[in-house]
């Protein structure tokens, strides 16, 4: 306690003088004054008395020192000084520190947008021991693809095989929806999760107010309209109002009463979404005893005393089962390894601990990719300090020796050292801090898709502040200590001298150019790889014109709505101010749906690929700006080929692409020839083609125009129209809900644009371009910085030198050359090494690039130019300067 | 000189002679041991410093008989207690040590 209390008083004194130093002073001078008469008393020299009470000097330093903190002061005072070096040398500290914080914010903001997406652990009971249900499988096109998405049928089997080995739970896919909340009539957008009434229990979540979803909740199909929000919906929307317990809304027109609030921090099993509500499962009825309808993920918890391996062994051999049956189905015809292979294909056991979600597995690896991209960007802007400080220490050699030779300790000048860029590393993580609180809601933003936005949860908590400490940390430690080190180990004699070992100094400073410069050219060549990707996406031709045309999503319970409904709605749509044209399909190109069916042309065999199919209206084509080549359009009464309710053939007709004429025809003239399509097993159903239309894409942006027909659209409950505006069809879309909504009282709408469904297809190529081309601006700067600054310097140092040159008439590009020759190899060398580590990277992210190659000759040209240039302008002021040293001046100032 | 003890020579001196100031304590102290024990500036004063930062003594200005201004210090209630348990801890101490030392002889 009184040492406590002594350690308070001294750290108060050296923040404010306690006792004066006069008052200190005046105390010894009594003690002085009193000694030396004393000593005259005794007849002894004044000197002696003098020896007795040893120095005044030495006693007040004393006293100084027990009067506070004498480490905080020299801290303090070290700061002082560290603070007036900066200022001194303000560019050069302002770029530094620039560069550094950048590339902290930079990094850091990656560092959250990964822990957000991939790292957190969900805020629930034994996260460690939660897995989802997955298939490693293929796409059609052959590329690897994983896909988690189960129906309820195939649950309940591997639901009852699991048995008592574990908690098996149906955890929806989050979908959004618009609600009516109490009675109001204006649809809101939420975000729903179905769970199994066992989800909550397992998770051990405990509620904010009211009650969670039991599993008494889910037993009836149909029958337990109740529903658990989230907490941050529950703020968002209801401001937090206690009284939300016991309100209602609906969806649809299916009512639900809310009954509880899920704990704060739970915002769901996705991460990239936030779910709103939480629904029992068995309230998608319709759902539950339909094989093939996909809407939830598979997660299991094996009960205490199961391994994973043992519950993944059940759910594999009741998939065993399951394909025994399937397999006998399968036409005659399919290869015997084919077979083999789906009876023992693996199902995989996935740790969920951080939850499962669509986005994560979209973005994984860009955020991996920009993750590494910052940590280069954040290394160039390591080397651009660490030659700032060693350039600083070799001019203070000088000052470091005088200070050893006053008698300062070695651990007084690390002190010295340290201090100093610990200030800059500070400096540099307050403006980092404040770029990254930029730029993570930014990058969200980025990865957003139009009408499905991606939310984060980027609370500012204790990991990215950890994190960032740690960098801080990191680097304050990995560019002050060498330095540091250095300067503590100055002889006084020599570097007084003027003579210090220089050499060692510009091999360092060449090697961390060299490094700067491969790390910018490989940032800059994977940026080119990107940025050509998105373009490339971008310009792809797609066949029809997407400006200008609004989508409609109506979707309508119940009873399939008649074809000649549909048909009068859109004649009523077409017929208001600033339609163009209006038309309506099964659904929308690229909206992530298709279909297809097996088409044969008699003798031929079957495309290995099945062609996509797509029902269309009159005058889709017209609509869409899709170009008919030959044969007509559709008319309302044609029919498609299809089953009957008792699934005998129905002929009828259809309108191809010019892809599909080529594959099935060749040179000749499809229309009115006859095809054969097959919806079913063994079922064939004649198709007469009435017309060619012009090749537009379907499915993904990204594959090559594919065969494809078109049939007459038919009745049914959910359709998408297409209206062609003479404006923005955004404009239009709340005019044109309020007449659907004249048709179809209580159906929502949902509007969106063919260029949003397009935007869509690039999202992750755009995060990817945007952000690296970023990155890339980023590193040609920090490293433009550096060049420029080392080449300043050393001009600086060899000013006396190049003076005595040019007197004795060296002509100024020899001088130029001098200069700029010693930084030539380490540019050189370091853009071949980063052009390597490209060609490198290049190949290995191949899938994800589109009609770019690595060795491509722009790809490899551009970033050499680009670097070249940014070298070159980064060289132009020390050059001029160089040149204009005048050999009078320069020679007289030294 | 042991450490501590000279905390224990100034506390137990302003008990026993009162309020004194930094040079008549010494002059006790040396003259007590006969004047073995020299105290300098730069070792007394801090240690007072440090007494009256742990708030065992009172430091205040005052004038001394011969009507000079210095600064008397003062034992605190805190003072004579942390003085009164110093003092048992020392005779604990310096009875093990003899008992020691003579076990050794």
């Amino acid at each position: 306690m009184r040492l406590l209390r002594e350690w308070m008083i001294r750290l108060l004194g050296a923040l404010r003088p306690g006792r004066s130093d006069a008052d200190l002073q005046e105390e010894l001078r009594l003690h002085l004054e009193l000694a030396a008469e004393d000593a005259q008393r005794r007849g002894e020299p004044p000197r002696n008395a003098r020896l007795h009470t040893g120095g005044a000097a030495q006693a007040m330093e004393a006293l100084r020192d027990q009067r506070g903190w004498p480490w905080l002061h020299s801290v303090s005072s070290d700061l002082v000084f560290a603070w007036r070096q900066l200022r001194k040398h303000r560019t050069a500290s302002l770029a530094a520190i620039l560069s550094l914080g950048l590339a902290v914010g930079a990094t850091t903001a990656a560092f959250r947008l990964l822990d957000a997406v991939l790292l957190r652990t969900l805020p629930v009971a034994e996260p460690d021991r939660l897995f989802v249900l997955g298939w490693n499988s293929m796409t059609s096109q052959g590329e690897p693809d994983y896909r988690d998405d189960f129906d309820y049928p195939t649950f309940r089997r591997y639901k009852d095989a699991i048995g008592l080995n574990g908690d098996v739970m149906v955890v929806g896919t989050s979908a959004r929806q618009l609600a009516l909340v109490d009675n109001s009539t204006e649809p809101e957008p939420v975000m729903r999760q179905y769970y199994s009434g066992n989800v909550f229990p397992t998770f051990g979540l405990q509620p904010a107010l009211g009650r969670l979803l039991t599993p008494s909740d889910d037993v009836a199909p149909g029958g337990h309209p109740v529903a658990v929000i989230s907490y941050d919906y529950w703020m968002r929307r209801f401001a937090g109002d206690p009284s939300v317990i016991g309100r209602s809304f609906r969806i649809g027109r299916q009512p639900f009463e809310i009954v509880g609030v899920a704990p704060k921090g739970f915002t769901g099993t996705e991460p990239g979404r936030i779910a709103d509500l939480f629904i029992p499962a068995m309230m998608n009825a319709q759902a539950l005893n339909a094989p093939g309808w996909s809407w939830f993920r598979i997660w299991v918890r094996p009960n205490a005393g199961n391994s994973f391996e043992q519950v993944r062994e059940l759910v594999q051999a009741q998939v065993g089962r399951d394909r025994q049956d399937t397999v006998k189905n399968f036409p005659s015809t399919t290869p015997g390894p084919l077979i083999t292979a789906y009876l023992n294909e693996k199902i995989l056991l996935a740790p969920a601990g951080n939850g499962a979600s669509g986005p994560q597995r979209t973005f994984r690896r860009p955020l991996f990719i920009l993750a590494g991209l910052v940590v280069l960007v954040l290394l160039i802007a390591c080397a651009n300090v660490a030659n700032l400080l060693t350039a600083q220490a070799i001019t203070r050699a000088r000052e470091m020796a005088l200070r050893v030779s006053i008698g300062a300790g070695r651990w007084r000048l690390i002190q010295l050292v340290l201090v100093e860029s610990a200030l800059l590393a500070i400096c540099a993580s307050l403006v980092g801090a404040l770029f990254a609180w930029w730029a993570a809601p930014f990058v969200v933003s980025l990865l957003s898709q139009i009408g499905e936005p991606i939310r984060l949860v980027l609370d500012l908590d204790w990991r990215s502040v950890a994190f960032s400490l740690a960098l801080t940390l990191t680097v304050t430690v990995l560019f002050g200590i060498a330095p540091a080190l250095r300067a503590s180990a100055v002889t006084p004699l020599s570097a007084i001298k003027g003579h210090d070992d220089s050499h060692a100094n510009r091999r360092l400073v060449r090697s961390l150019i060299g490094a700067q410069m491969a790390f910018c050219l490989f940032v800059l060549f994977v940026a080119g790889l990107f940025a050509t990707t998105l373009r490339n996406l971008s310009n792809r031709p797609l066949g029809f014109e997407s400006e200008r045309v609004l989508l409609l999503d109506i979707n309508r319970p119940g009873e399939r709505q008649p074809i000649h409904v549909w048909a009068a709605l859109t004649d009523q749509i077409r017929g208001m101010p600033g339609v163009e044209s209006a038309a309506f399909a099964n659904w929308a190109p690229l909206s992530e749906n298709r279909w297809r069916w097996p088409v044969y042309v008699a003798p031929r065999r079957a495309e290995e690929v099945s062609p996509y199919f797509l029902g269309v209206s009159p005058a889709y084509f017209d609509t869409m700006r899709i170009g008919m080549v030959g044969g007509r359009d559709f008319r309302i009464d044609d029919t498609p080929p299809t089953l009957d309710q008792e699934k005998r053939p129905v002929p009828g007709v259809g309108i191809v692409n010019e892809t599909f004429s080529r594959v099935y025809f060749g040179a000749q003239n499809p229309v009115g020839r006859q095809v054969i399509v097959r919806p079913d097993k063994d079922m064939d159903v004649p198709m007469e083609i009435v017309g060619v239309v012009r090749d537009a894409v379907y499915y993904d942006l990204r594959e090559p125009m594919r065969p494809t027909v078109y049939v007459p659209i038919e009745a049914g409950n959910q359709r998408t129209l297409f209206v062609r505006t003479a404006a923005d069809p955004l404009a239009l879309a709340a005019t044109m809900r309020s007449e659907v909504s004249k048709t179809y009282k209580d159906t929502p709408v949902l509007a969106t644009t063919q260029s949003t469904l397009i935007r869509r297809q690039v999202v992750r190529e755009r995060l990817l371009a945007t952000l690296s081309l970023f990155f890339a601006v980023l590193a040609l700067l920090l490293a433009g910085i550096g060049l420029y600054g080392v080449l300043n310097y050393a001009v600086i140092q060899q000013r006396r030198e190049i003076g005595i040159r040019m007197a004795l008439g060296a002509r100024a590009t020899h001088v130029v050359k001098r200069v700029v020759t010693e930084m030539l190899s380490p540019v050189g060398l370091g853009a071949v090494v980063g052009l390597a580590l490209g060609l490198a990277f290049g190949g290995l992210v191949e899938s994800i690039l589109f009609e770019v190659k690595a060795t491509d000759a722009s790809t490899i040209a551009t970033p050499l130019l680009v670097l070249a240039v940014a070298a070159f302008l980064a060289a132009l002021p020390p050059a001029i300067r160089a040149v204009r040293t005048d050999p009078a001046q320069t020679l007289r100032s030294e | 000189m042991l450490q501590g003890t000279l905390d224990l020579m100034v506390l137990q001196t302003l008990d026993t002679l009162g309020s004194q100031h930094g040079y008549a304590i010494a002059a006790r102290l040396e003259q007590v041991s006969g004047g073995a024990l020299q105290l300098n500036m730069g070792t007394l004063y801090p240690g007072l410093m440090r007494l009256e930062q742990r708030g065992l003594v009172k430091g205040s200005w005052g004038t001394t008989e011969s009507n000079r201004k210095a600064r008397f210090y003062a034992l605190t209630a805190a003072g004579r207690r942390e003085l009164a348990k110093e003092k048992q801890a020392w005779d604990r101490m310096t009875t093990i040590m003899q008992a020691l030392l003579r076990g050794d002889a």
